[in-house]
């Protein structure tokens, strides 16, 4: 295999494997955007509260893996509950506007108080995942990066599946499609919001122990947040499909662009690619490649 | 005119003249009050200590750049997030103009301000096919993409350190290059600013704007262009918002792209909030609420002995508390509150 094919290849793995990631996070974007019509710009201070919380209780306070991992879902449970609750459900009716920048002062928010407890210097995570590598052909794998992409893969699949055949799915999807033609099939509508939470912030939780066991934990995880907005975009806000062909698209963009644009241009591309991608195909697509288009009326 | 029949309260509607019925400030009392604010800011301008005018030049240079983001958020209901950038796009103008080629202030500030409305009008034109969550994840597209570059144009921008040595603008033998004759200069484009908004949302395309925040569908059927007068919008506010970007360009003498970022969008989005959408009154309270907010907070801290908090990070708790409050208590901003205070006494002592 040519020098080029193997570096090429080799970005590519990356960038799906990070992508992977990317997909879970915009996973939760899309279930809240479906089931609430809210877009939440605090998913990514949700996934870095995630990941400082496991790790304060893996590395600070020393238990062991699976009981803080347990820990830390009960902890996003509330966290999404309370969110939810106290924040958004008193904006039920109100412009976009003041949904967003509530969830903007959410972020802020949450941001502060990680910051309050646990400073902005990097921490190392503790080894969760398997730090060698694969070999395979002529490109070594990180098995980190194999764990984290199987382990998001998996669970955009569950909650894929979940969303079409269990009865809470149903209900979602029914709340998403019309609320009012909901609520009137005695659906719990205020159940299927909270439930809608409690799995943004549960997917956003292990995203950032996915995450945080790559890159460290340092409050930049935060902005990786931020970078699963193009993800949930590209794909369509309403489409989990959507954000699993997204985030991988994303995540190759970023790599690639890096690995090729980064020195002619001067550095920096990799933030910036996943943009301008995006807005040339919400030019031709306005709704993404998977969401529906919807009709106005007056 | 009596002194009884002067002071009196508007207590509803009985004009008989079309001059009577656009006029801005519709009795007596009401021009006494903006008198007395005139007034005020003139006094304070000529009274107040050096920290004092520092302050208010902060606050002043935010009201413009918060009128601006207004005109298109508030008043024409599209969401942008590239505020940040655009005072960014108006800021450098001017910084170049004036260092690089030498240009005098006063062409300079126009000139930032209709750059950034070009700037604004190209990344205005996603909203043909853009509306609501998608617009604004097209906007904080704008902002990365003109973040980078002010990173990155390193002949045009600096680089990461920026343009530093901006002059002070001077008129004649007269220099702003004191915090008190930058207030007058502050103070002499907030009045344009809110004069010109005010005037903007009672002319044709004002209406516009307004039709098509609430209701752009039903806007293009009554015959609006809402394209069009989206991509004024747009032109309109960057190029209110280029303008501020300049006078804070002039104000630090420096600029550099951390000032221009996406938390700077944030903050003048948090102004527009919490002083009240779609009002030009509100921007002003909300441009001061901001600033003031941290300034405060620092004092407290300062005068409560055994704080050992970190006080950046209590001002940014703050700041999401202050935003998430607002929406949630009073989602239509100070201007509001400030509205309900007058119309409790207009009819007092009755109750309605």
């Amino acid at each position: 295999m040519s020098p080029d094919l193997t570096l090429v290849l080799q970005l590519l793995i990356g960038g799906v494997a990070i992508g992977g990631v990317y997909a879970l996070i915009a996973l939760g974007f899309v279930l809240i955007y479906k089931a609430t019509d809210v877009l939440n710009l605090a998913q990514g201070e949700m996934l870095l509260l995630g990941a400082y919380v496991s790790y304060g209780l893996i590395a600070q306070i020393g238990l062991p893996v699976p009981v803080a991992f347990l820990i830390t879902l009960a902890f996003s449970i509330v966290l999404g509950i309370t969110i939810e609750r106290v924040a958004l459900r008193p904006l039920i009716g109100e412009p976009a506007i003041s949904v967003i920048m509530v969830t903007i002062g959410l972020a802020i928010l949450l941001r502060s108080i990680v910051i309050g407890i646990w400073g902005t210097e990097y921490r190392v995570y503790p080894d969760v995942l398997p730090k060698e590598s694969a070999q395979i052909g002529p490109l070594s794998v990180s098995l980190e990066f194999l764990w984290s992409f199987g382990i998001a893969m998996a669970l955009v699949a569950l909650f894929a599946l979940a969303f079409r055949y269990t009865r809470v799915g149903i209900a979602m999807r029914a709340v998403a499609d019309d609320q009012q033609a909901a609520l009137s099939m005695g659906i719990n509508v205020r159940f299927v919001f909270a439930t809608s939470w409690v799995i943004a912030a549960i997917v956003s939780s292990i995203g950032g122990i996915l995450l945080a066991s790559i890159q460290g934990t340092g409050i930049l995880l935060a902005t990786l947040g931020l970078k699963a907005l193009p993800v949930a975009i590209v794909g369509g806000l309403d489409s989990i499909i959507g954000a699993a062909v997204g985030g991988v698209i994303v995540g190759v963009l970023e790599t690639l662009s890096a690995g090729y644009l980064d020195v002619p241009l001067g550095g920096g591309v990799r933030d910036v690619a996943p943009f301008v991608f995006l807005v040339l195909i919400l030019l031709v697509k306005p709704y993404g490649l998977f969401g529906k288009e919807r009709i106005e009326r007056v | 005119m009596s002194s009884a029949i002067a002071w009196r309260r508007e207590c509803g509607t009985f004009h008989t003249t079309y001059a009577a019925d656009m006029a801005l400030r519709p009795t007596p009392l009401a021009r006494a009050r903006i008198a007395i604010v005139i007034f005020a800011a003139l006094a304070f301008g000529a009274l107040a200590g050096r920290y004092e005018l520092s302050i208010a030049n902060q606050v002043g240079i935010a009201a413009v750049g918060a009128l601006g983001l207004n005109v298109l958020v508030g008043f024409t209901g599209q969401i942008s997030v590239a505020q940040g950038a655009f005072l960014g796009v108006g800021a450098y103008t001017s910084a170049y103009l004036t260092t690089r080629i030498g240009v005098p202030f006063w062409v300079a500030l126009p000139a930032a301000g209709l750059v950034t409305a070009a700037v604004g009008g190209i990344f205005g034109i996603p909203s043909l096919r853009l509306k609501g969550l998608y617009l604004v994840i097209a906007t904080l597209a704008a902002q990365v993409v003109i973040e980078w570059f002010m990173i990155h144009l390193v002949p045009v921008t600096g680089g990461s350190q920026g343009i530093f040595g901006i002059p002070a603008p001077a008129l004649g033998p007269l220099v702003f290059d004191t915090e008190r004759a930058y207030y007058f200069l502050t103070l002499a484009a907030v009045a344009l600013a809110v004069l010109g908004c005010a005037n903007l949302f009672r002319s044709r395309a004002g209406r516009a704007f307004i039709a098509i925040r609430d209701q752009d569908v039903a806007a293009s059927v009554v015959g609006v262009d809402v394209f069009r007068y989206k991509i004024t919008a747009f032109m309109v506010s960057s190029f209110i918002v280029g303008a501020a970007g300049a006078l804070q360009a002039h104000h630090d003498l420096i600029v550099s792209p951390e000032n221009f970022n996406l938390a700077v969008s944030i903050e003048y989005l948090g102004m527009v909030i919490i002083g009240g959408l779609g009002t030009v009154s509100g921007s002003l309270y909300g441009a001061a609420f901001i600033r003031l907010l941290p300034i405060a907070l620092a004092t407290v801290a300062r005068s409560v002995p055994g704080i050992a908090l970190n006080v950046n990070v209590l001002k940014e708790a703050a700041f999401g508390v202050a935003i998430i409050g607002f929406l949630i208590l009073e989602p239509r901003g100070i201007a509001k509150v400030w509205r309900d205070i007058k119309d409790y006494f207009r009819l007092w002592p009755f109750k309605y």
